[in-house]
């Protein structure tokens, strides 16, 4: 019977069920708002063409729609993972299958993911199985510290999956940035201050010739819009002095924004990145002073950053990125064994990724106006062994079933070795 | 490129990590030491035989007083759940535990109340050590990647007793880890099982009297580092062939030494030793684990049939990634499988990674457990445990949190051969002790005491009670956790 309503349940993924949205409420759960309304105890989310209508203890659910009954466990917002590479990265040891990065090419800023980006990657599916709605992509850097820039995605697996194209760049000034850059961390900075200058006199610079002091004039045009602050710049970087070199930098060129990834060392510069407004992506899982970079990373630093008033979200660096960002309720949950409290925990893999990436008004809270992306759990969500029991994006119900799901039903029970194939 | 470190050396590890484990002389089977393990010969008309621990343990369990918990939720470790139980530590062994235990006067009392207990957490594949932090390139000790078949390594000899991550995971609960070698090779040599303790020198952190393992690896990473290089392996038949051809040697070495022993003839000119095959013996005589890296399905079951091929035992099977596929033959054949709760997709062998993997094995009959591979995975593997529990909970396989807790204390006790020591919370067995304060499957427990031979080692409430390894002195991030 299971394996049934697995198959509805696919099918209906396939195509006839992911229809428009209807009105659809959640109801019967504990609801985790991420508003100034905290969290309601045995509350309804109402979703009104896509989007929710109301979240609250006394929602009055319409007659005639669809109703999805939380039994008592918890209804939050989906999960915004803000730090991924679903749908650029089938095996990573395959780099047939990788389009994470491009060490071969000659572009660096004009990289963008959208034109690799797969809506059906192999692992996107089982991420929204566990609770992730919403992501974002990065590019990996390949000849340059300037890796590219990333897009916004839903886990839908629809074609029309990305949302947001051309909406950051990354660029990599940590340890590994240095040895990009030719060897030393001067060398980046050098070429990341020459890289702005160029997109600054772009296109004055380029009349004469297509090569600039640091980048050529395609890369330089894909530039412009991160100098100008039209588009944030995600800047992986570890050692807290080059978190302080970072932010000095930062001044230097005021238009431009910055938020700092990966950051182990940013509870050490804490004060001031709450003075600069810079936000940090963190994992609350590295305490090992895997490198040089890293002496210092403790497992309470995301505690230490939010106490500090540091906007804050966090990602999954030490698991990875493309196939176990599914694993960003155990990193949140974590946080909170090391002293983080429960809501900046959670709003840290949902509203604040999600205000880093500029969306905030639209994804990461369960309110009036905000998109109908709502996941419901068996219990506490950043309890390892609790799972989502169903999952709304845009007020379309989901399917709960990816290929892992697919494997695990076939061998479930034992049954002669022939009998496997048939098994599907 | 994706960031740093943790993750790199993740994929690597798997891919590099393959291990060896090591010789061992105990094949050279009831050596009687007397000639200080350079075989000199019998001039004294003795038989040549080696030393089979030229390398002993010198661990010494710190001091240690009696103490009694009380009151606390109690596992066994071997599938027991007790309400309000207490556990009696006496002399470095578990007493007893029970309801009301009597405790003699001295004993220092803990309040268990509203906490958990647990056997100790011992990782069946850790390669703290042999790939410490800081991972720069000087410390890449894992793999002996200059051929093949290097049966003749040993871990022990890579492991850097100052690897920061023995103080993280002994913050974590684990009191006993197996250290291999990487998966390089075919044959990657010795693994050794250490007391997570401090110590200058790594003897002084070998577990007394735990059997040598010998790490080999199945799949992508031998055939891809030698073929790489236009050597054998080049392919998993390149595997094969290459298993086979060292087993056959070790059999003819076998033979020969036995052929010698069994003459008793102090006078006839003993066989040549060779530090590789003397581990293979160890194998065939049953005294050497074999710890063995292996992805998919069928080629576990190849190497199965290999094992009869030459009459020797696969213990453990590491990372088994599609172990749930064949329970039925791992169970036949009394073979353990050491995994991940969630790891996948970093290869084309870890491409069909589920998270049902070890409920699946369990519920199969076959023997389960978890295992780290990694140096911030092992400082929480009770978590590891609970996402694979809730995970086959969800596809309706019953397994009780006594069961499963056998998953990261008993199970790899036994694939270690060191259940009769420790792995269990039973009287006369050494008082390896976690105190949690909350259920050890609550993303929210944390290891509040952790007892090694009934000594407390680390205390989460007392910073002096904390291991801190000489690389973290004067760096920003010393004594954290």
């Amino acid at each position: 019977m299971m394996k049934s309503v697995i198959c509805a349940a696919f099918i209906a993924a396939l195509g006839l069920g992911a229809a428009s949205a209807q009105t659809l409420a959640v109801t019967n759960g504990r609801v985790v708002t991420n508003t100034d309304a905290g969290i309601i105890e045995n509350g309804t989310v109402l979703i009104r063409d896509g989007m929710i209508e109301a979240a609250g203890a006394n929602v009055s659910i319409p007659s005639g729609v669809e109703v999805i009954d939380a039994n008592g466990g918890w209804i939050t917002p989906g999960l915004f993972h803000p730090h991924t590479q679903l749908g650029l990265i089938e095996v990573a040891l395959e780099s047939s299958t990788s389009d994470a990065a491009a060490p071969g090419a000659s572009f660096t800023a004009a990289i963008d993911v959208a034109d690799a980006y797969n809506p059906a990657g192999g692992y996107i599916a089982d991420s929204r199985r566990h609770g992730i709605t919403r992501y974002g992509v990065f590019p990996s850097t390949g000849r340059g510290i300037i890796a590219g820039r990333g897009a916004l995605a839903s886990s839908t697996g629809a074609p029309d999956a990305l949302f947001a194209t051309r909406a950051f760049l990354y660029v990599d000034m940590s340890q590994s940035g240095a040895s990009t850059a030719g060897g030393s961390r001067n060398a980046a900075w050098a070429y990341l201050r020459a890289a702005f200058e160029d997109a600054r006199f772009y296109p004055g610079r380029f009349m004469a010739h297509h090569e600039g002091d640091a980048i050529n004039r395609f890369d330089a045009a894909a530039l412009v819009s991160a100098v100008r602050g039209e588009i944030p710049i995600f800047m992986q970087v570890e050692r807290a002095s080059d978190i302080r070199r970072a932010i000095r930098f930062s001044r230097d060129h005021p238009a431009a924004r910055f938020v700092f990834v990966g950051a182990a060392e940013s509870w050490m510069v804490a004060e001031e990145l709450a003075e600069a407004g810079i936000p940090v992506i963190i994992d609350p899982l590295r305490n090992l002073p895997a490198s040089f970079d890293i002496l210092a990373a403790r497992l309470d630093a995301p505690a230490r950053l939010h106490a500090a008033g540091v906007q804050t979200a966090y990602t999954t660096i030490s698991a990875d990125l493309y196939f176990n960002p599914r694993l960003i309720t155990q990193h949140a949950g974590n946080a909170v064994a090391h002293g983080a409290s429960w809501e900046d925990a959670f709003r840290s893999i949902t509203l604040s990724a999600a205000e880093i990436h500029g969306v905030g008004d639209r994804y990461g809270a369960l309110a009036s106006g905000y998109a109908g992306d709502v996941v419901v759990w068996d219990g506490d969500p950043l309890e390892v062994l609790n799972a989502p029991v169903a999952v709304v994006i845009d007020g379309v119900s989901q399917s709960m079933v990816s290929r892992q799901s697919r494997l695990a039903e076939r061998y479930a029970e034992q049954v002669p070795d022939g009998q496997y194939g048939y098994r599907h | 490129m994706q960031q740093t470190d943790d993750r790199r050396r993740g994929a690597l590890w798997p891919a590099m990590a393959g291990a060896f484990a090591g010789l061992a002389a105990l094949g050279l089977a009831a050596c009687n030491g007397d000639n200080g393990g350079n075989g000199s010969a019998s001039g004294n008309g003795e038989l040549v035989r080696y030393n089979p621990d030229p390398y002993p343990s010198t661990y010494t369990p710190l001091p240690a007083e009696t103490v009694l918990i009380q009151g606390a939720t109690v596992f066994d470790g071997v599938g027991g759940e007790f309400e309000n139980y207490d556990v009696l530590m006496q002399d470095g062994r578990i007493a007893g535990i029970g309801e009301g235990l009597e405790a003699p006067e001295g004993t220092v009392i803990v309040d268990g109340r509203g906490r958990y207990v647990t056997p100790g957490i011992i990782d069946a594949h850790s390669h703290l050590g042999v790939y410490p932090s800081p991972s720069v390139s000087a410390h890449a000790d894992g793999n002996e990647i200059t051929s093949p078949v290097t049966a003749e390594v040993w871990a022990e000899h890579g492991v850097w007793p100052q690897d920061p991550g023995f103080d993280s995971a002994l913050a974590g609960g684990v009191t006993t880890l197996h250290v291999l070698p990487g998966s390089a090779n075919l044959f990657g040599g010795r693994g050794i099982t250490l007391r997570n303790v401090p110590s200058r020198t790594v003897q002084g952190m070998k577990f007394p009297d735990a059997p040598y393992t010998l790490k080999m690896a199945c799949g992508e990473n031998p055939k891809r580092v030698y073929g790489g290089q236009g050597r054998a392996p080049g392919s998993r038949m390149g595997n094969m062939a290459g298993y086979r051809e060292a087993w056959q040697r070790a059999v003819e070495y076998r033979r020969s030494w036995n052929r010698y022993w069994d003459a008793g003839d102090a006078s006839a000119v003993s066989p040549t030793r060779n530090l590789e095959l003397d581990t293979l013996m160890g194998v065939l005589d049953g005294e050497i684990l074999i710890q063995m890296h292996c992805y998919r399905a069928d080629e576990m079951a190849l190497v199965l049939d290999m094992a009869r091929e030459f009459d020797y035992r696969v213990t453990t099977f590491h990372h088994a990634v599609e172990a749930y596929k064949i329970g039925d033959l791992l169970a036949a054949d009394d073979v353990c499988s050491a995994v991940w709760a969630d790891w996948g997709g970093f290869k084309m062998e870890a491409y069909d990674s589920i998270n049902e993997n070890l409920a699946l094995v369990h519920a199969a009959g076959a023997c389960a457990m978890i295992h780290s591979d990694h140096p911030l995975g092992i400082q929480r593997l009770n978590q590891e445990v609970a996402k694979a529990l809730g995970a086959g909970r969800r596809l309706g396989i019953e397994v009780s949190d006594g069961e499963a807790m056998a998953w990261l204390t008993s199970n790899p006790a036994r694939g270690l051969g060191i259940f009769d020591e420790t792995g269990s919370l039973e009287a006369g067995k050494r008082a390896d002790v976690v105190l949690w304060s909350a259920h050890p499957f609550s993303t929210y427990a944390l290891a509040d005491h952790v007892y090694i031979d009934g000594a407390l080692m680390y205390d989460r409430e007392d910073p002096e009670r904390r291991t801190v390894r000489d690389f973290m002195l004067g760096q920003p991030g010393e004594g954290v956790l």
